[in-house]
Order: structure tokens, then C-alpha cells, then sequence
């Protein structure tokens, strides 16, 4: 065990999975001599060299094309986009490529890629270096999606990642990479994907979140225990495959959700969680579900605090949903 | 090239051009073309009529293209791979995938090896590393990029070609893919069949350059352009950027000029856009024509050859075809295979068709 950030954890699962596998190997604009402009892949280049860590051209379409054509012929490409909000250009390649290879190839081309990409708001980042698009990924099937919150987490589910057979997109909470810190386990450490986390038990009311949405979730669990409100707080870990069964019997426990994103809200993963809440607990519930969710707007620059969730929006819903039944 | 009205164009050669164009072995090289020319002609009819028909869905024939696919599918060797568009699936016959297979394919049977999860003319052949092909215009450039990247990264001596037509080169993949590989300096072959139609924009408003080869340039390597109605001339060009890419050239860029012979496809009605005098330049460039013309006048081809390559392409594809029709379709559990590697979630009630 050792004590570390979330990116530097990201940075050990890297260098574990390119220690254990030398089809591993990473691509992405700035990660190699630089070692990408968070570091999430520094030092990889010197312990790995310039074939295994590649520097690519400026073209998100070329880096995940590659990476797809990479995959095609058996290695395991971990492809770097170097914000989420600028992975439009490959989401063609994306979407229509490296989700459908298995199916529409009759399960003979498999397309085992890796998408890291940070993703979120509050770095003071404005339109186009904070967005939250992971809905987009969930739509689509053949994709799996997953987002740590803690840096045991982002090494234990990226190793996870790089050992799957299906696509992964790995979206890492870069407002959080260097504040939420931990012990890690040494080595080949996996958390298996679809086992959502309880950060916190309660018995009043479920807050669901995942990725830079747990701490301010935590916090407003910390202070609704003050008034005797006892809120439970689940981390999903991986939005596909999600979950059911745990937050479902959380609800089933609690009767009253919250569901938590910073992402827009109209067609957003909230939408998605509430129904299957609506649909497998409803007469477990106590009170209508409540999503706590960044608005319907593009991601500002000046107003970000005013667009993304916090503690006190999250305990503000949290004593809504107390107020019914 | 010219454009006779309607009148053959003849092959320009003595067989003692062709021996030093394409080696010692061209009489054989161009009867088994000749052949697989046939084979993808009658096919293409037959398919052609069968759409009419209702019997498949849809069908992209590839007439008039015969002489890349042909020359590409005896050129390559096992360890090469085909990221393929939509006119190429004979790439993969010549290349070892069985008819049966691939018309089972057309039908969407069962025996499908994609399951019947395609439109007709988008086959999986892993086995001659024949990738799936996808409706999306382009993107096979970058992936042919990255399988050329993981070979050298392996070591291994295999090259790998990236098909498309003269619309891709409008397209992202086709800048992102060539730029990639010439930066990296890989054996990676950029084969543009232009048949000077994207549906029904011709190539000249497609691209303001004289050749789509030229673009090659911009990325640091030359491009080629060459009558890819002359399977003399594509199957030099092949043997040559192929022998030049396994000695570590870097990326190639042949653009083939042909003559699309048909529509687009099934759904496509080309009298709405082709000038009329379209259908009889496109025969005066045949290949298959050409070639058999040929052969014939040099005495590589006799009647009784003819016939008898007719008649197995007849047969066989008749007999593929006769088999398909008695194949059940895919079952519908089968719809929830290969989504992922295994099921993250089935309905509890399988839809029944």
C-alpha cells in the first residue's frame, strides 16, 4: 500500500499494466515526452520507450482509429484523449466502429480498446475543459463505462479495464485528481466492474453518485447526520455494466433517492438510474426520486460553481425527498 | 485516360511486355484473374437479379472494379490485412474465403459468418483477414493504419491495405490516416478505387486536384495513378508497392481509376444524375473485356477455356446460392450475442419472430 493521488494511481495502473503485458501500450497527443498535461502518463516513456508510448499528431479520429486498427490485430491499445470535451472528432470511430466491431463481425473481430479521458468542471475550465458527456457513451451498446472516484478506484478499475475484452471508456474526475488522495495496493490490484461502492450506510435515503460528485455527496451526508438524517451514499464505479441490484436495495432500504451528476439533466445517466428505480422499487418509495444535476446549459466559465452540484444543493434535495411520506 | 465512345479500349501489350511487367508466371497470373474476374461477374448479375427479385436485401456490385479486386486478392499474402470498403469482397474470394460462405452472407442466414447482422456486401472473413467492413465512409483508413502500426510493433512482415473510393478522400479518416502514416512511416497501402462516383457527385466536384494520387504529397510520400481497368497495370503496381513496403518504404497511395458499371447499389437510379453517353465510356474501359480480349488475341484463351470458366462461375454461384435459400435465418437469441464479450443483460423473454 502506498498513499497517493488519484492521477498518480491512474500513472500506476499504466505502468502495471504495461509491466505485465507488453501488448499494453499507450497513445495520445502529449503523453509521451511530455507525459500528458495532467502527468497521468509520466515517466511511462523512459521505463517503456517511444514504441509503446506514443506521441500521436493532433487528430482525436486518428488516435482511436489507430488504436481501433491496433486492437483489430491483438494488441491493447490505451488510448489518451486529452479532454473529454474534445473527443467529438473520434466519436464516429467510436460509436460506430469500436462499440459495433463484435456484433456486426459476428464475434470475429473483438475491439478491445481503452479510453482514458478527464472529465468534469470546477478547474476553471469554461466551455470546452470541463464537460460531462458520459450519457453519450451509455447509449450506446457495446460500450463499457467507467469512473473512479478515489485513487484506489482509478488504479483497481483501470487495471480492470486494460484486462477486459470489451471497449472501455475510463473517465477520470480531473477536478479531483490531485485533492482526492488514499492508499493504493501495490501490484496487479483490480475492482471488478458493476460492484457499485458503499462510500456511506444510512437508512433515511440513498444518495447516488460516481466520480467528482462523491466528495460534495459525502459532505452533504455528513451534515444532514448532524440533524439525525441518516444518509447512505453509493458510488457506482461503473455506469456500464451498472449496479441494479445495489441500488435497488439500497432504495428498497431507504425508500427515498437522490440521484447526483454533474452533467446536464435532460436525458442524462439520472434519467436512466430514476426509472430503473421507478421501475424495479417503486413501492419501495417514500417520496418522488430527485436528481441534483449541472443544468441545461453549455458549461460556463464564470458561473461554474454556479452550474455544478455541491453539498448544499445535495442536502437541500435530501431534505426534500425527507419532507414527503 | 481517353475515353472512346463506346469502342474497346485494347490492352497495349506483347505477351513479352506482360513477362517483364508481372513476372515469369503471367500467363498463369492472368488466366487465374481472368477466372476470378469471370466469377465476380456472374455473381454480381446474378445477385443484381435476385435483389430485383426480393430474394436479398440489398446489393452493392462492384462491376467494372474486378481488375483491383482480382489483382489485390493474388498479390497479397496470407499475412497481409484488408480493411475493405464496399466494392471489394471478391479481395476476400480470391483470397481464400469460400463463395458458399460469403453468399450465405448475402442471404443473412444462419451460416452467415456475421450472423446475419450486416447488410448484404459487408462480409467478416477473419480467416483471409478480410476486416468487417462498416457503412461509414472512411473509416477503415485509420484502422488499416493501426494494424500496419501493431505489425511493426511485432515485427511481423505483413502489410496492411486500406480500400476505398474517391468520395472517401473527402472524408476525416482518409487526412487523419494518411498524415498518421506518414509521420510514423508504415507499411500501410492507401488503395483508392476511383470509379468517379460518390452515388451521384462525380469526382470532379468531389476534389479540385487533377489526381485524388496526388494527395499523397501533402503527407510526405508520392501517390500513384494508375488504369485500374488494366490488370496488367494494377497487378505491376501491386507487386511493386507491396515488395517496396515489405522493404520498409513507408505508406503508398494508388489511386485506380475505373468505371463504376452499375448503380451505386440496388436503391440507386443513376439515370438522375450520369450524362448518357456514361454506360458506353464505361464499356469501352471493361476490364474483364479487356483482359479476355486479350488473352484471346494472344492465344492464352481459347473458346473452350471461355466456356468453361463461364460455366463453373455459373455453377458454383448457383449451387452457393441454391444452399443459402434452404438456411434458416439467425435465431433470435442470437441478436444478444457479441454485443460484449459475454451478456451484461438478456430480456428475460427472447422475442420471437
Amino acid at each position: 500500500m502506498s498513499e497517493m493521488t488519484l492521477v498518480q494511481a491512474v500513472n500506476r495502473g499504466l505502468f502495471e499494466a504495461m509491466k505485465q503485458d507488453p501488448d499494453v501500450l499507450v497513445l495520445g497527443e502529449d503523453v509521451g515526452v511530455d507525459g500528458g498535461v495532467f502527468r497521468a502518463t509520466d515517466g511511462l516513456i523512459k521505463e517503456y520507450g517511444a514504441e509503446r508510448v506514443i506521441d500521436t499528431p493532433l487528430s482525436e479520429t486518428g488516435i482511436i482509429g489507430t488504436a481501433v486498427g491496433m486492437a483489430l490485430y491483438g494488441l491493447k491499445p490505451v488510448a489518451e484523449i486529452q479532454f473529454l470535451d474534445f473527443i467529438y472528432p473520434a466519436f464516429d470511430q467510436i460509436v460506430s466502429e469500436l462499440a459495433k466491431f463484435r456484433f456486426r463481425s459476428g464475434g470475429q473481430y473483438p475491439c478491445h480498446v481503452v479510453i482514458r479521458a478527464p472529465y468534469g468542471g470546477g478547474i476553471k475550465g469554461g466551455v470546452y475543459h470541463s464537460q460531462s458527456t458520459e450519457a453519450y457513451f451509455c447509449h450506446t451498446a457495446g460500450l463499457k463505462v467507467a469512473i473512479p472516484s478515489t485513487p484506489a478506484d482509478a488504479k483497481g478499475l483501470l487495471l480492470t479495464a486494460i484486462h477486459d475484452e470489451d471497449p472501455v471508456m475510463f473517465f477520470e474526475p480531473k477536478r479531483i485528481y490531485r485533492t482526492a488522495t488514499g492508499e493504493v495496493p501495490d501490484g496487479d490490484y483490480r475492482v471488478p466492474f458493476g460492484q457499485a461502492r458503499t462510500v456511506r450506510e444510512g437508512e433515511h435515503l440513498s444518495i447516488f453518485a460516481y466520480g467528482a460528485m462523491i466528495p460534495p455527496a459525502s459532505e452533504a451526508a455528513a451534515a444532514l447526520a448532524k440533524d439525525g438524517i441518516s444518509a447512505e451514499v453509493i458510488d457506482l464505479r461503473t455506469l456500464v455494466p451498472l449496479d441494479e441490484a445495489a441500488a435497488v436495495a439500497s432504495v428498497e432500504k431507504t425508500g427515498r433517492a437522490v440521484v447526483v451528476h454533474e452533467a446536464a439533466r435532460f436525458c442524462g445517466f439520472g434519467a436512466e438510474l430514476s426509472a430503473i428505480l421507478a421501475e424495479k422499487a417503486f413501492y419501495s418509495l417514500k417520496a418522488p426520486i430527485l436528481r441534483v444535476t449541472g443544468y441545461d446549459t453549455p458549461f460556463p466559465y464564470a458561473l461554474e460553481n454556479v452550474y455544478l452540484p455541491n453539498a448544499a444543493r445535495i442536502e437541500a434535495a435530501a431534505r426534500a425527498v425527507m419532507q414527503e411520506g | 485516360m481517353t475515353d472512346a465512345s463506346g469502342s474497346l479500349l485494347p490492352l497495349p501489350y506483347t505477351p513479352t511486355d506482360v513477362y517483364h511487367r508481372i513476372g515469369p508466371e503471367a500467363r498463369e497470373t492472368l488466366r487465374s484473374a481472368y477466372g476470378w474476374m469471370i466469377l465476380g461477374r456472374t455473381l454480381d448479375a446474378r445477385m443484381q437479379g435476385l435483389q430485383r427479385q426480393g430474394r436479398v436485401g440489398f446489393y452493392g456490385a462492384a462491376t467494372g472494379h474486378e481488375a483491383v479486386n482480382v489483382a489485390a486478392g493474388l498479390s497479397t499474402r496470407k499475412e497481409d490485412w484488408i480493411f475493405p470498403g464496399l466494392r471489394e469482397p471478391l479481395v476476400a474470394l480470391v483470397r481464400g474465403h469460400p463463395l458458399p460462405r460469403y453468399v450465405q452472407h448475402l442471404f443473412a442466414t444462419a451460416h452467415d459468418p456475421s450472423k446475419g447482422r450486416q447488410m448484404p456486401c459487408h462480409p467478416s472473413a477473419s480467416e483471409v483477414h478480410h476486416v468487417s467492413i462498416s457503412s461509414v465512409i472512411g473509416t477503415q483508413i485509420t484502422h488499416a493504419v493501426g494494424a500496419a502500426w501493431a505489425m511493426r510493433l511485432r515485427k511481423a512482415s505483413g502489410v496492411a491495405l486500406a480500400f476505398f473510393g474517391d468520395g472517401a478522400t473527402s472524408a476525416n479518416d482518409f487526412h487523419a490516416g494518411l498524415n498518421f502514416a506518414g509521420v510514423a512511416g508504415l507499411p500501410v497501402v492507401f488503395v483508392c478505387a476511383n470509379n468517379q462516383w460518390a452515388i451521384s457527385m462525380p469526382v470532379e466536384r468531389q476534389s479540385a486536384v487533377a489526381t485524388l494520387a496526388q494527395k499523397a504529397s501533402a503527407y510526405g510520400y508520392s501517390g500513384v495513378t494508375v488504369d485500374g481497368t488494366d490488370i496488367v497495370a494494377v497487378l505491376e503496381a501491386f507487386q511493386r508497392v507491396l515488395r517496396e513496403s515489405r522493404e520498409g518504404s513507408g505508406p503508398h497511395l494508388i489511386e485506380f481509376r475505373v468505371y463504376r458499371m452499375t448503380p451505386h447499389s440496388s436503391s440507386d437510379d443513376p439515370t438522375r444524375y450520369q450524362p448518357v453517353d456514361w454506360n458506353a465510356r464505361a464499356r469501352a474501359h471493361d476490364p474483364v473485356v479487356r483482359l479476355e480480349t486479350w488473352l484471346s488475341t494472344v492465344g492464352w484463351l481459347d473458346d473452350a477455356d471461355r466456356a468453361g470458366y463461364a460455366q463453373r462461375a455459373s455453377e458454383s454461384v448457383r449451387d452457393a446460392i441454391a444452399e443459402a435459400e434452404a438456411t434458416p435465418p439467425p435465431s433470435p437469441a442470437s441478436l444478444f450475442e457479441d454485443v460484449f464479450s459475454r451478456p451484461l443483460s438478456v430480456p428475460v423473454e427472447i422475442p420471437r419472430i
